[in-house]
């Protein structure tokens, strides 16, 4: 391979990058949204959330992606740039898996907790953001963790779109070189790569995060284990957890 | 926003097609997956370490990468060195091999839920290994982990649009011919978006359902 064809991968090594982070943010936006709002008082907030996922997490990605870049354009008169069009259905598309982390993290906190909220006169929105939340998030990082290495498989599908980036880049170097073993081998190991690095780093922050919640590492996890593994749904990525 | 129904009704008999061989695709997927899952879990629990490490790292390996990519290297790699298959029969065992990355985790997970207590007893009655296995471990296991290939399943359907980028004609593939053909975008993408929410919301009832009769 020459140069000029590595500088290819290069750039799309850096569209795919800029993507995951994109998309991971507006993911993780719409998780949190969705995820709280399912548990929400109100039945109303609670269905329309549920529906959304129902939705979101029903059909494919790649139907999603197709739907966003042909449908929207011709039947709402909405022209996306492609890498905002890509971000868009990534991130309501994985935001959909991640309402139900979120969701499944939520309902595994500690009945007390909120009850001693409650006891101590806080209003809804601090018993989420100072009681419940901060000991929900820590649970929730090794399943999030899952579904960023998801989300980066997931970019791979806006080269369908003939977005530049590390696939499509593979797919021009085919081309210019008539030869696919190669390209596609170093393909793979740069997503690899990619993947191993955001696990670390997923890690790091599981570590950090557990450090301030302040009980021991495992002492409840045991009793929370059957419920999350029952409101984890459909499909989030990774029977690891 | 104007919506053809007319359109809707040419893109039916396409639509049906393209069901069967996303079906297709799914069932012979599913059963490739489920099967080289079993055998990565079996080999992954094999004395020698020559076994396990080569395993353990390819089966990361699959499962790190995308799905799109492992398709593009199976379809375009294979023909250099000599393989050739047809595109559907490369898709089913990309898939296979992809989510066969995953159920191996959920046989694990099945085989080490099973009570030490069975393992005891097969060794009390001094059953010989394959029986243990065959006879006792895995029938306890297997029922254990059904729901969570179900839930790989549905997923298998969701990637099952991918096989269109290796000119499979399945729905979406239907759909983008038909657009390609017709200049009518909306309802075809629209319509197969319904069907996909459709299929994996009734997969995910009936799977709730066979989870019932299971734990009971």
């Amino acid at each position: 391979m020459t140069s000029g064809l590595w500088e290819l991968v290069l750039r799309g090594i850096w569209t795919t990058v800029q993507l995951l982070v994109f998309s991971a943010l507006l993911a993780t936006a719409v998780s949190f949204v969705v995820g709280v709002a399912r548990t929400h008082r109100l039945w109303i907030v609670r269905f329309l959330a549920g529906f959304y996922t129902e939705v979101f997490r029903g059909t494919s990605a790649l139907v999603m992606i197709f739907w966003v870049f042909f449908v929207l354009p011709v039947a709402f008169g909405w022209q996306l740039v492609p890498m905002w069009a890509g971000t868009l259905a990534l991130g309501l598309t994985y935001g959909a898996y991640g309402s139900e982390i979120v969701r499944g993290a939520l309902n595994a906190v500690d009945p007390a907790q909120k009850e001693g909220g409650i006891a101590l006169g806080f209003t809804p929105w601090q018993r989420l953001r100072l009681i419940v939340l901060p000991q929900a998030v820590p649970e929730m990082i090794p399943s999030f963790s899952n579904l960023l290495i998801e989300l980066l498989k997931g970019t791979a599908l806006v080269s369908v779109m003939g977005m530049g980036d590390l696939t499509f880049s593979a797919k021009l170097v085919r081309l210019a070189l008539q030869q696919s073993a190669e390209i596609y081998t170093y393909v793979l190991l740069i997503y690899f790569v990619i993947a191993f690095l955001l696990t670390r780093v997923m890690r790091g922050l599981e570590k950090r995060l557990k450090a301030g919640v302040g009980t021991g590492p495992g002492a409840e996890s045991a009793a929370r284990e059957p419920k999350r593994a029952q409101s984890t749904g459909v499909g989030v990525g990774g029977g690891a957890a | 926003m104007n919506w053809d129904w007319n359109a809707v009704g040419d893109f039916m008999p396409d639509l049906w097609h393209g069901l069967l061989v996303t079906l297709q695709a799914l069932a012979l997927g599913s059963l490739l997956s489920f099967s080289l899952g079993l055998l990565w879990t079996l080999l992954m629990r094999a004395p020698s370490r020559w076994v396990r490490w080569p395993v353990g790292v390819v089966t990361e390996f699959v499962r790190n990468t995308p799905l799109l990519v492992q398709l593009f290297f199976l379809f375009y790699v294979l023909p250099e060195w000599g393989v050739t298959f047809s595109a559907l029969s490369t898709g089913v065992f990309a898939i296979g091999l992809h989510y066969s990355t995953y159920t191996m985790q959920v046989y694990r997970a099945g085989i080490e839920a099973v009570p030490v207590g069975q393992w005891e007893a097969a060794t009390a009655l001094n059953l010989p290994r394959r029986r243990t296995w065959t006879a006792v471990i895995l029938p306890q296991a297997i029922r254990r982990v059904i729901p969570a290939l179900g839930n790989y399943v549905i997923s298998m359907l969701k990637d099952t649009p991918l096989l269109m980028v290796i000119t499979v004609l399945e729905m979406l593939g239907r759909a983008r011919l038909f657009s390609q053909e017709h200049f009518q975008f909306t309802e075809p993408l629209t319509v197969i978006g319904v069907a996909f929410i459709l299929i994996s919301y009734l997969a995910s009832l009936l799977l709730r359902a066979l989870e019932r009769r299971l734990v009971r």
